[in-house]
């Protein structure tokens, strides 16, 4: 129980006939960045909404910082804070206010509001703009105010739902920056993205989620080390001969058919297999065309474990001819 | 006991002073409608009832005195039931989620946003009161200290009363709409019939039984009657019609306009208790 800031069993979720949430359980513990990664419409604004009591808990069991969801909600509130997937910042109040807004709804004392106002504003790089509107503030800076407005009541967990969406990059590294920072002041944050980079990047652990479902969880490395040290993506005349040849080598782990080429995962050290692979294919006559070698990414994983691309969202499957499932493991990697 | 409405009246108020324009026009408008529909109107109502006789002993009020009542009643009703508009605007960008996500209440957010409108009809009332004397609208005539600031606070509390009441009632209508143009037609198509079913700018005993019977229903009528009562006295004649307000007059414009308020409380409440983010 102890150093568990979230704690969820077998929640579930549906709106009508369809189940957004099915039978999830994971925990978060205290001081960890944890990310739910997936598509849209895998299920994570939804885990993200019952945990914050903004939706109904149908059925399971869930717990933030030791207060349960359903039956203690307005202790839950005070113990989170929020960043909404959608910017939400009163257009028509100055930076400060917005923070003062944010110290009063939540019953926060005059001192201890203006003394947390001028910590946060420090720590997100707006002290200069704190009399500025909210309506002239560019795109990165709503979004720090919006993390400045959840810190407010140095919440216990700060939740952020898709944080970086829609943002270029460099706004996307700063914006880890501040988070990274805020985990260094010991909150612990729930995260939800559907970009493999920021949960790759920012998170202690990760948990994939599909179809309302977690397919794994782990920390970046575990989940990349589960797919061997190393990938090879290998083009050839005859991809599907090519693919039978190398899944009966001892040193492959696995070999999945792309659109063009074949992704084989390596268990050992690539430099001694690579010349192996390519000495076997072509004493079956099959042409080798381009040879890429690199360490599994995230987005490795993701299609590992899913069967999919990110992308593709809700579309089960790819329609390669590949849909012989690659192992949806179930297993979970680490707890 | 937790007082978090006060930090929605708190952000109402800000933005209610922030914008100037806003807070100008919310200002001119009274005296526009009092220097121009309100003169031209007395103008013309006086000529047309010069010759009706007046009863003998019973004090003559001006029209525009009878009006100026009127005059505060409908500059109320119409800047409550756009009052709530503000938590349309809310809930269309999201606003709203942040209030909903906190531990505040959602009562209080609807006495939070009813308290700031309050706060705004007063100040459009007694705008209306001090330019009114300029223009001749004669409130509280021959009354002593005291009694003025009897009358005072007794339109104090009625405008209090009637403004949350339509607050609320904007309030559940704003929520439950999802954009503008819908808002601003449910708006118009409520205020008609509740401002010209009244008394606010002329008596109703003209009115034929139906709409006679209706408008004593009306929160309008119950307001301008109750200022009425405190600003122009129990026992006047206007335009030949002789008026005389008693105390049971006054008890049920109160007990009238605190039942139409907790009405529409809880019909705010209910709109608000659904609202899914």
């Amino acid at each position: 129980m102890t150093g568990n800031v979230i704690e969820v069993n077998n929640l579930e979720h549906s709106y009508g006939s369809i189940k957004a949430v099915d039978n999830i359980s994971f925990t978060v513990k205290q001081g960890e960045i944890f990310s739910f990664l997936g598509p849209n419409g895998a299920g994570k604004s939804t885990v993200i909404n019952i945990l914050t009591t903004l939706r109904k808990l149908q059925k399971g069991e869930a717990r933030v910082n030791g207060y349960d969801v359903a039956k203690e909600p307005n202790s839950v509130r005070r113990s989170i804070g929020i960043v909404f997937q959608m910017l939400c910042l009163d257009h028509e109040m100055t930076v400060s206010e917005n923070l003062e807004y944010h110290g009063r709804i939540y019953s926060m004392k005059k001192k201890e509001r203006s003394k947390r106002i001028e910590e946060l504003l420090k720590l997100t790089d707006l002290e200069s703009k704190k009399d500025t509107l909210g309506k002239d503030l560019s795109g990165g800076m709503k979004r720090r105010l919006e993390l400045a407005r959840g810190l407010m009541t140095k919440p216990a967990v700060l939740f952020l739902d898709e944080p970086t969406i829609g943002f270029d990059i460099q706004t996307r590294m700063r914006m880890w920056e501040y988070l990274r920072e805020i985990k260094r002041e010991g909150t612990t944050i729930f995260l939800t993205t559907h970009y493999m980079e920021e949960a790759d990047q920012l998170s202690d652990r990760i948990s994939i989620i599909d179809h309302g479902k977690i397919i794994v969880t782990g920390t970046s490395n575990e989940l990349k080390n589960k797919l061997g040290k190393d990938l090879i993506y290998l083009e050839t005349s005859d991809n599907k001969a090519a693919a039978e040849i190398l899944r009966s080598l001892v040193s492959v782990k696995n070999v999945t058919e792309d659109t063009k080429s074949l992704r084989i995962m390596i268990g050992e050290d690539v430099t001694h297999v690579l010349p192996q692979i390519m000495d076997k294919i072509r004493r079956e006559g099959i042409e080798i065309i381009i040879v890429n070698i690199k360490k599994p990414s995230m987005d490795d994983v993701f299609v590992h474990y899913t069967g999919h691309g990110l992308r593709e969202g809700n579309e089960n499957g790819n329609g390669n001819g590949n849909e012989k499932q690659q192992g949806i493991e179930t297993a979970v990697v680490s707890e | 006991m937790s007082f978090e409405f006060r930090a929605i009246y708190w952000r109402e108020m800000v933005k209610y002073f922030r914008y100037k324009s806003m807070l100008i026009t919310s200002m001119v408008q009274p005296v526009m409608w009092l220097a121009f529909f309100g003169l031209a109107m007395s103008d013309s109502f006086d000529k047309l009832t010069s010759l009706v006789p007046n009863e003998p002993g019973v004090p003559v009020v001006a029209y525009i005195s009878y009006m100026g009542a009127g005059i505060i009643a409908m500059d109320v009703l119409f800047s409550s039931l756009f009052g709530g508009t503000t938590l349309m605007f809310d809930k269309k960008f999201s606003l709203l989620r942040e209030t909903l996500a906190s531990p505040v209440p959602r009562t209080h957010i609807i006495l939070g946003i009813g308290l700031s409108a309050v706060t705004k009809a007063l100040f459009q009332t007694f705008i209306i009161i001090g330019f009114g004397r300029l223009v001749g609208m004669e409130f509280f005539k021959g009354y002593t200290l005291i009694e003025t600031l009897i009358a005072i606070v007794g339109i104090t509390l009625l405008v209090a009363i009637f403004t949350l009441g339509f607050l609320f009632l904007s309030g559940s209508i704003a929520i439950t709409v999802e954009n503008p143009e819908g808002m601003q037609s449910i708006l118009t198509l409520v205020s008609m019939p509740i401002f010209f079913v009244s008394n606010a700018l002329y008596p109703i005993d003209g009115f034929p039984t139906f709409l006679k019977v209706l408008s004593m229903f009306n929160p309008m009528t119950l307001l301008a009657g109750g200022i009425r009562y405190f600003a122009l006295g129990t026992n006047f004649s206007v335009m030949g019609n002789h008026y005389i307000y008693t105390t049971v007059d006054i008890v049920v414009a109160f007990l009238g306009l605190i039942f139409f308020a907790l009405v529409m409380l809880s019909a705010a409440m209910w709109r608000f208790n659904k609202v899914d983010i």
